[in-house]
């Protein structure tokens, strides 16, 4: 643990600030942390447990996974992990692909057109299609029920673009020329130079994408059959609309779901999410910022 | 380059190119182009529309109440932050606080039912305690202030990241100057603090404005069926439950469209105002 560092002209805090900031502080790491503690406990809790408590449990006296035994063998939601999973995977590496080679052409002086396209990329920020005509448009273009509906219509992110673009604008031009004097080409300097020297910026970049494509279930709703929807929109239905789980196997609707199933789908959705963030946590400040600042 | 470009033209500007529909009456069997024109017809019924104009008040009230209770929050938690000279400490509070940013609508709105729903975590705790209990998340009184205070729990950590960085871009040498000539914690704050960090509040506050009517359309419409549309209505869960419920596509884009041009329009104007006022704004 790295200890204080006051500088020797800072007066000393008195006793009564110090207080005041530990309870602001705590505050605020308890109303981040309470709400996950009672889902996870919640999940972990028996059904009569939950019943007995009137909902929901702080901490559960015995520890069951029989919530998360019940997901695994109905079926809907390991199909919706799949879905959410690939479409996460896939629409990732696509956007990264199409987001760094965009970025790294918009970097460079001179490139042709370099100019009006960052005008025109920029405008679509100031003025965003609109739901309707996005919609017309994936139907007109035959994508509703498949897969690519999630992806495609989201495929370049300007934010993250403008991150990336300013990211690479802040490599020395020397590295540039020496790799040119080399006789690297366009994409050998964008592999063997810029994107080694990238990482934090594409982590941070990732991770925007791969977290957009994991939370995303309205465009699901709107383009996909009830059968391929991805975890999240599972998670609409049956937790926060509150309606019944049904059987995929067998296609009967069951009652609402117990509450602690209804967790343990709510545990399942975030739980990735939680496993990424602390490696790419230290990357934000970093990636984010010497992107967004120098732009 | 080229994949990108293509997408842009596709999806945005072929997008853009769409929005015709809003002069149009949009016949399934015919399709975007064969459709007959209207002109203004669909603007005409939408200013006429007592729905659409509950819908921007909604939106106005929500959006005014974010802009009075939420943006000072993260300005506050990241001056706080900033004072912090116990840097692990620091970094941990941090963590925790970027988190929910993180988190799905879906996930946020069930966190919350679970907490301040019938069953939740406050009122069994009130029942327990022998008090009344309270319908927040159902109650269209209580609406406005939930949605605000979801917007906070979510994204004010998050928020603190621009702040934090205009704030360690200060030199520390001009803090320990104004300390050396004599100014106390609180002067420092006034002369060395706030200047520093002012472009970025007023950058920010340009972008708030040209965003102003949109607030939140996926929280709002996982929302709109416990309240009602009365208070949960905004712009965006209009033209979706016009559109794409109600299949009047023409109607509903010419909502859109409207809610597009005076989101653009006020940019400019507020950005306008910035350089007035000598400040870097958006764009020059």
């Amino acid at each position: 643990m790295s200890a204080s560092a006051r500088p020797g002209w800072m007066e000393k805090p008195r006793p009564l600030t110090q207080t005041a900031k530990a309870l602001a502080l705590a505050t605020v790491v308890l109303l981040v942390c309470v709400p996950f503690l009672v889902i996870v406990s919640t999940s972990l809790a028996s059904t009569r447990e939950v019943v007995d408590n009137g909902g929901w449990v702080l901490w559960p006296s015995e520890p069951t996974l029989d919530a998360y035994r019940d997901i695994f063998d109905g079926g809907i939601v390991t199909h919706a992990l799949g879905v959410s999973a690939g479409v996460t995977i896939v629409g990732t590496l696509l956007s990264l692909v199409c987001t760094v080679t965009l970025a790294y052409a918009l970097s460079r002086p001179g490139v042709f057109g370099g100019k009006p396209v960052l005008l025109l990329v920029l405008f679509t920020f100031l003025f965003p299609p609109g739901m309707i005509p996005s919609f017309l448009l994936v139907k007109e273009l035959g994508l509703l029920d498949s897969y690519a509906s999630l992806v495609l219509p989201v495929l370049v992110n300007v934010f993250n673009l403008v991150v990336l673009r300013g990211f690479f604008q802040s490599i020395p031009e020397e590295l540039y020329e020496a790799a040119r004097l080399d006789g690297a080409g366009d994409w050998r300097v964008l592999v063997s130079v810029v994107l080694p020297l990238s990482k934090a910026a594409l982590a941070v970049v990732g991770l925007f994408y791969a977290v957009a494509y994991w939370n995303s279930w309205f465009y699901a709703s709107l383009y996909l059959e009830s059968d391929h929807w991805p975890l999240q929109q599972v998670l609409r239905t049956y937790v926060v609309a509150g309606a019944g789980l049904t059987d995929a196997t067998t296609g009967e609707a069951t009652v609402t779901a117990p509450q602690t199933v209804q967790m343990a789908v709510l545990v399942i959705a975030t739980v990735p999410i939680l496993l990424v963030y602390p490696f790419l946590q230290k990357y934000f400040t970093k990636g984010v910022l010497t992107g967004a600042i120098k732009s | 380059m080229l994949p990108g470009v293509a997408y842009f033209l596709l999806f945005h500007y072929g997008a853009l190119a769409g929005n015709v529909i809003a002069f149009k009456e949009y016949v399934p069997f015919d399709g975007l182009l064969g459709s007959p024109w209207v002109g203004l017809g669909n603007f005409q019924r939408m200013f006429e529309d007592a729905a659409f104009w509950d819908s921007v008040l909604n939106t106005l009230w929500i959006a005014v109440l974010q802009l009075v209770f939420y943006f000072p929050v993260p300005l506050g938690l990241a001056l706080l932050l900033h004072t912090l000279t116990w840097s692990s400490v620091r970094r941990f509070v941090q963590s925790v606080a970027y988190l929910p940013h993180f988190i799905s609508w879906v996930i946020v709105v069930a966190l919350f039912q679970q907490v301040l729903g019938d069953t939740g975590l406050l009122n069994s705790g009130l029942s327990g305690a022998g008090l009344h209990t309270v319908d927040i998340i159902g109650n269209p009184d209580a609406f406005r202030p939930l949605v605000v205070a979801q917007v906070i729990w979510k994204d004010a950590g998050w928020g603190t990241i621009i702040f934090l960085a205009a704030l360690a871009q200060v030199d520390e040498q001009q803090y320990e100057a104004a300390a050396i000539d004599g100014a106390g914690p609180w002067r420092r704050f006034w002369h060395v603090t706030l200047p520093a960090i002012r472009p970025v509040v007023v950058l920010l506050l340009i972008m708030r404005l040209g965003d102003i009517l949109s607030v939140g359309f996926e929280q709002m419409l996982l929302q709109r069926d416990a309240v009602g549309p009365e208070t949960a209505e905004v712009i965006d869960t209009f033209v979706y439950y016009q559109g794409i419920v109600g299949g009047d596509y023409g109607f509903a884009a010419a909502a859109g469209l409207f809610k597009g041009l005076v989101g653009a329009l006020l940019v400019y104007a507020a950005n306008k105002a910035a350089h007035r006022l000598g400040e870097q704004g958006v764009y020059r």
